[in-house]
């Protein structure tokens, strides 16, 4: 279970490259048993701040608390944080248990101990037997393996994940989400994961931090950064979604699209603009005569487990998810209940001259 | 005149028609294979090369093992090796022939042999300081945040436009007597030294030549080395000197080996540093086959000799191979 103690905080860390800013500002805290995932587009700083944290790179203002101990300047070697990198790093001129070994031989534990501890670790990635081959020979979901075995090996608190999964292919990336996410839950080793897929955050995370241009956008679990997007950006980075412009009427009234609507939010001013995003699955198809637009389909996409129509009503052009297909130049009604109706503020203005960046 | 204008006209026209008669040999050979063959086709590719390696490298050598193994009327005979072990081998057969008190003048002359031994030792010295100078200076060149590798390259390559004689000449001026480190030291009222004319002085020349031929292959396997690497052992709590024994070392033994490789070897024939720098008081082994050649005429003692520089140094390749079996090091091997 995650315990409600702080592992790790950031305090107001940024980071600039040659005056390009890639963190602003940045307030973060990692629980202890916590999968924490850094979600955005690539850009975004989630691999500065693992970096940062992994004591790579150096935050140009702001500090690092690790058990609310200062290690802003700690060199890496002295963290107890492992990182499992984005290429895997493996050691070429090391074979498997070598590479695996690598850390327990620098803190000079007995022989006996070190073999025990490889082997176990080669056991928990189901690579029993590996030990004396080359890590060139290995396939990618093996290197990929004995790169997670070779961090966890050192029995770190912290185990900090570059896009791991980044090089497999779409079947052994799903093994191993689940792998991981199993292994992280057995061993109680609190993960940072760093990925642009917005997939894999959902699947395996405790926490979501979507980022964006070097600016956290919004922390939630997963069903919360789904169902409740804080703004225009995260919905649209996480799942698909209509995003149109819209006007608050007064509390639980929305206009978009020319038409009024219902909806569960309020504490919005009076004919305040506004996103509203609503997903495509959340669109239902009825009768010309029932929906609250009517429409055309344009184009329909056969996606596997449901059909994706782009279905224009003269103003907006929708994109609907639905398992019943519509023909394409069929006239259809489309219908949104209030609560699938998402409403959020306007982001406030990048100020002039951050813009510029 | 040019060489090429004072060649005869037939020459050229022979080389050309060379050319084109091994071309539209590569294009039959290519068409007549067929398209899924395209491995076994591409061999033909290589023929001009492998006639240019029999033309320059094997024919010579192969000369080399002919003069060895014969005399000047060009029998059989073992004898020029014998001129290796005993310089005074001539001499002595002289002596045998007057009886026995003539016999008892008799000496081995351990000239040869003691100038491979110096040969080899010098070689050795020359290898161990490159190495030493190039490692720092390789690791400066392929450090990304000093970003110097570019003007340490011009700073090696430059000097390396102008001909090596030149540039070892040009060391006198700066060693000898007169020259510029002398003048430096009577201005400030000290004492002169004797810089010129003597094993460090051969060896500084020796140095200063062969660097670049270690400093290049090192900078090469260095600058393509992942820096992920370090930082994954950083991660495992190597701190800078542990990562450079267990990582950076080991992997850029290729380069090392390569740059080894390319110092020892032009050291071990080195001819005419000595001559100039050393003022004739020190010979190395190519000296001594460059006399026998030039100056005595003795082609055949001079093969031999050769010969068993060859065999010395294809020793030292087949070890250095051992500990580089990839040739990763993009050396000579």
């Amino acid at each position: 279970m995650i315990e409600e103690t702080h592992l790790i905080d950031l305090e107001n860390i940024s980071k600039e490259y040659d005056g390009t800013t890639v963190l602003a500002n940045m307030n973060l805290y990692i629980r202890k048993r916590e999968f924490v995932t850094l979600l955005g587009p690539s850009g975004c700083g989630k691999t500065t701040t693992l970096r940062i944290i992994g004591g790579f790179e150096y935050p140009s203002t702001g500090r690092v608390l690790f058990e609310s101990k200062d290690i802003t300047n700690t060199p890496p070697y002295r963290r107890r944080v492992n990182t499992v990198f984005q290429k895997y790093a493996l050691f070429p001129h090391l074979n498997v248990y070598d590479n695996i070994a690598f850390g327990l031989k620098l803190k000079k534990l007995p022989k006996k101990e070190i073999e025990e501890k490889v082997n176990a670790m080669l056991e928990l990635v189901n690579l029993k037997g590996y030990g004396k081959r080359g890590v060139d020979a290995l396939s990618g979901g093996q290197q990929q393996r004995i790169a997670i075995a070779r961090a966890l090996v050192n029995e770190p608190e912290v185990l900090l994940l570059d896009e791991p999964l980044g090089a497999l292919d779409l079947k052994l990336r799903k093994e191993m989400q689940l792998e991981l996410k199993n292994m992280q839950q057995r061993l109680g080793i609190t993960f940072i994961y760093v990925t642009h897929d917005q997939e894999e955050a959902l699947t395996m995370s405790d926490t979501i931090v979507v980022m964006k241009d070097g600016r956290i956008q919004q922390i939630g679990d997963p069903k919360k950064i789904y169902d409740e997007p804080k703004n225009a950006f995260v919905a649209n980075f996480i799942g698909e979604s209509n995003i149109l412009e819209g006007v608050m009427k007064k509390d639980e009234l929305v206009n978009f699209a020319g038409h009024d609507f219902v909806c569960v939010d309020y504490d919005f001013e009076k004919d305040e603009p506004v996103d509203v995003v609503i997903r495509p699955e959340d669109i239902l198809l009825v009768g010309e005569d029932a929906g609250q637009l009517i429409g055309t389909v344009k184009s329909v996409l056969f996606k596997g487990v449901h059909y994706e129509m782009m279905i224009d009503d003269g103003q907006f052009t929708w994109k609907v998810h639905s398992t019943a297909m519509q023909p394409q130049g069929s006239r259809v009604g489309l219908s949104i209940i209030p609560f699938n109706i998402h409403i959020m503020h306007k982001p406030a203005p990048i100020p002039e001259k951050e813009a510029e960046k | 005149m040019n060489q090429i204008g004072s060649m005869p006209s037939w020459a050229i026209w022979a080389v050309l028609a060379f050319f084109i008669l091994v071309m539209a040999g590569i294009i039959f050979i290519r068409s007549k294979r067929g398209k899924d063959n395209l491995h076994r086709g591409t061999t033909a590719f290589a023929s001009p090369y492998t006639l240019w390696m029999i033309i320059f490298t094997v024919l010579p050598c192969l000369l080399i093992g002919y003069y060895a193994f014969t005399d000047s009327t060009g029998t059989f005979t073992l004898q020029n090796f014998a001129h290796f072990w005993d310089s005074n081998y001539a001499k002595n057969e002289l002596y045998m022939q007057y009886g026995p008190e003539a016999a008892a003048l008799i000496r081995r002359g351990t000239v040869n042999v003691d100038t491979l031994t110096y040969s080899l030792w010098m070689a050795l010295l020359c290898t161990i300081i490159c190495l030493i100078l190039a490692y720092p200076t390789a690791m400066i060149m392929a450090d990304r945040e000093l970003k110097m590798s570019s003007a340490i390259v011009v700073l090696f390559v430059v000097p390396m436009w102008m001909n090596f004689l030149l540039r070892t000449i040009a060391w006198m001026s700066i060693l000898e007597d007169q020259g510029l480190i002398n003048q430096l030291l009577s201005a400030l009222g000290m004492p002169k030294a004797q810089l010129m004319y003597n094993n460090n002085a051969v060896l500084l020349g020796m140095v200063y030549n062969f660097l670049p031929f270690m400093v290049f292959p090192i900078y090469t396997v260095l600058g393509k080395m992942d820096y992920k690497l370090h930082e994954a052992a950083q991660d495992l709590g190597a701190n800078s000197f542990q990562t450079f024994i267990r990582v950076t070392a080991p992997l850029s033994l290729p380069g090392v080996i390569s740059g080894i490789t390319m110092v020892f070897m032009p050291s071990v024939t080195t001819f005419f540093i000595p001559r100039i720098l050393g003022g004739g008081n020190t010979m190395m082994f190519g000296d001594l086959i460059e006399s026998k050649f030039l100056t005595e005429g003795d082609w055949n003692v001079g093969s031999a000799l050769s010969l068993i520089m060859m065999v010395l140094i294809l020793i030292s390749l087949g070890i250095l191979r051992k500990a580089d079996p990839e040739g990763e090091g993009g050396g000579l091997m």
